[in-house]
């Protein structure tokens, strides 16, 4: 059995053997080293720090030409470590094992563990992908990237350049309506309540993707909310990304709207945030970029900015070393600083 | 069966966007289990539309020796093989930023044009490209067979389209850089890589047929 990506890479075919040989088991991965140098006059308290923040890797096997498994296995912050009391610095995390099967040549069909089509580093989040040491906040704290669910999910290609997802999945569950410690990472997760997304995206033009998710939540609390508690909700969220040349420009919005049983006063009923970002990949190696982010998680109660400058440095299309500089305001936290970082995936 | 809003066009697309994710974007508040059921209800309708019309993302395209026999109007020359070894070696990974196991390759020639049917995997398996190089200069550059299901947009004129006119430059780059399809970035990088290897090998046959005193 192959189990090298890099071994079946290779392949400059032989003329008219149009059915090269793969591998049908293939292992790859990615992950990222951080480094944080900030600082908080507000809290003054300064944070200063290394972390491996993700080792994964990740394996797939193909059963046929229509059939086929894919997971990741995350080991996140470099260290899963047994304490009485489970406070570990880090978590081991399966983020990705579903089975996929074509029902023809324009769609198809997975069961299990996946990503949620939501948004735009929660499917593509490897470190070479993106710009900037740290994801950015609005994604990580209004979606909550990266977030996956365990389901089913249908997909289509259409030949005009649209595509669309379909998906029935475990829910959030957190009484309270918070959304990034909601998600339960499909570990014995309570599935009362279960919930709906889809998305359709356009990428029929050169350098062009529009995309728009809206997703339900059939009950926050999975059927144990009383008096107070967050019940059902909707989240919607749309990006565009438009590249021409080096130039790259994109922008995203994605907003929370949450049912409580006889209405809250903690906010959460409108959670959302915008992102902006412009890029210039100046040569194959060179890139640089600046990126405004504005959230709120409390409808407003604190708005919460922060702005990005830095650039990546690709010495392989595989391999990035990047530096960034962040803003905070206070709402934020404050947290002025800057971040290297260095980045790879195979 | 195919219903005229299927075969969107883009400024179709910009008001069917507009119908589709209008109420999303700025009516947010009005959304609730009623609507939001509407629209899956409205998407799984699209899908099953659209499963009766003649789409695909994965494929073959086009068999590569159909591709050939068109790129010389059925009258296909003999085919001739080219090696990869040495400096060309060296070039051609370069290009492919990995090691290639590959040590030659079939061609076809005819006066001034060659064809070449070459693969790279864009991010699990190879895509299958053909490419036409008339006087050094790429005259047609197509997917034959792609065997993914994300990056599938590359398989579209309007991105391959880009290619055409372009050669080789000294640093063994494209003449104009390619424009690449948001989400399809490894299927992207692969079609370059071939575009720039296909180039290489055309030049190194005339270096070979023509050397230099």
């Amino acid at each position: 059995m192959n189990i090298s990506k890099t071994l079946i890479g290779a392949s400059i075919a032989a003329a008219l053997s149009a059915s090269a040989a793969y591998a049908e088991t293939t292992i790859g991965g990615y992950g990222e080293l951080h480094y944080n140098n900030t600082h908080s006059d507000v809290k003054n308290e300064d944070k200063t720090e290394m972390d491996f923040h993700r080792f994964v890797l990740e394996f797939g096997h193909d059963f046929n030409e229509k059939i086929r498994f894919f997971s990741e296995v995350e080991l996140e912050h470099a260290l899963v470590k047994d304490t009485d009391d489970g406070s570990g610095p880090g978590e081991l995390e399966l983020e990705q094992a579903y089975i996929e099967m074509d029902l023809n040549d324009s769609s198809n069909l997975k069961a299990g563990i996946f990503l949620l089509p939501v948004g735009i580093i929660n499917e593509t989040h490897e470190p070479p992908a993106f710009y900037g040491v740290e994801r950015n906040p609005v994604e990580k704290n209004i979606i909550p990237a990266t977030w996956w669910e365990g389901g089913a999910m249908y997909s289509a290609y259409m030949d005009n350049g649209i595509s669309y997802d379909l998906a029935i999945h475990t829910g959030l569950s957190d009484t309270t309506g918070s959304i990034r410690g909601a998600r339960e990472k499909v570990a014995k997760a309570p599935a009362d309540s279960l919930a709906y997304t889809a998305r359709i995206k356009y990428t029929g033009v050169t350098g062009l993707e529009l995309a728009g998710t809206v997703q339900y939540q059939s009950d926050f609390s999975q059927g144990l909310g009383t008096v107070g508690d967050a019940e059902d909700g909707t989240l919607i969220e749309t990006h565009a990304i438009y590249t021409t040349g080096g130039l790259k420009l994109t922008a995203l919005y994605a907003s929370w709207d949450i049912n409580f049983n006889g209405g809250t006063t903690t906010g959460k009923d409108a959670q959302n945030g915008s992102m902006v970002e412009a890029s210039y990949k100046i040569n194959s190696n060179w890139g640089v970029f600046a990126r405004q982010n504005n959230w709120t998680n409390d409808d407003g109660a604190t708005d919460k900015a922060q702005t990005d400058i830095g650039f990546n440095y690709w010495p392989h299309e595989d391999v990035v070393f990047k530096a960034d500089y962040q803003m905070q305001n206070d709402d934020a936290d404050d947290f002025d600083g800057f971040n290297l970082g260095v980045g790879y995936q195979f | 069966m195919c219903f005229p809003f299927l075969l969107l066009k883009l400024n179709d697309f910009i008001h069917y966007k507009l119908i589709l994710l209008a109420p999303m974007i700025y009516c947010s508040s009005l959304i609730n289990f009623v609507s939001m059921r509407n629209y899956l209800l409205f998407i799984t309708l699209l899908g099953f539309l659209t499963g009766s019309i003649n789409t695909y993302a994965k494929g073959t395209y086009q068999t590569p020796e159909n591709f050939v026999s068109e790129a010389f109007k059925q009258q296909v020359p003999e085919p001739v093989i080219a090696w990869i070894k040495d400096d060309l070696r060296k070039q051609v990974e370069e290009i492919l930023q990995h090691k290639s196991k590959i040590k030659r390759t079939r061609y076809w020639k005819k006066d001034s044009r060659t064809v070449w049917i070459l693969e790279e995997v864009g991010k699990k398996k190879p895509i299958t490209v053909g490419i036409i190089i008339d006087n050094n200069k790429i005259t047609r550059l197509k997917v034959l067979v792609f065997r993914e299901t994300r990056g599938w947009e590359v398989r579209y004129p309007f991105f391959t389209k880009q290619f055409n006119q372009l050669s080789l430059m000294s640093d063994n780059k494209l003449s104009k850089s390619i424009d690449g399809i948001s989400g399809a970035t490894l299927s992207v990088r692969a079609l370059d890589k071939l575009a720039r290897i296909a180039l290489l090998l055309n030049m190194n046959i005339q270096q070979q047929e023509n050397p230099q005193p």
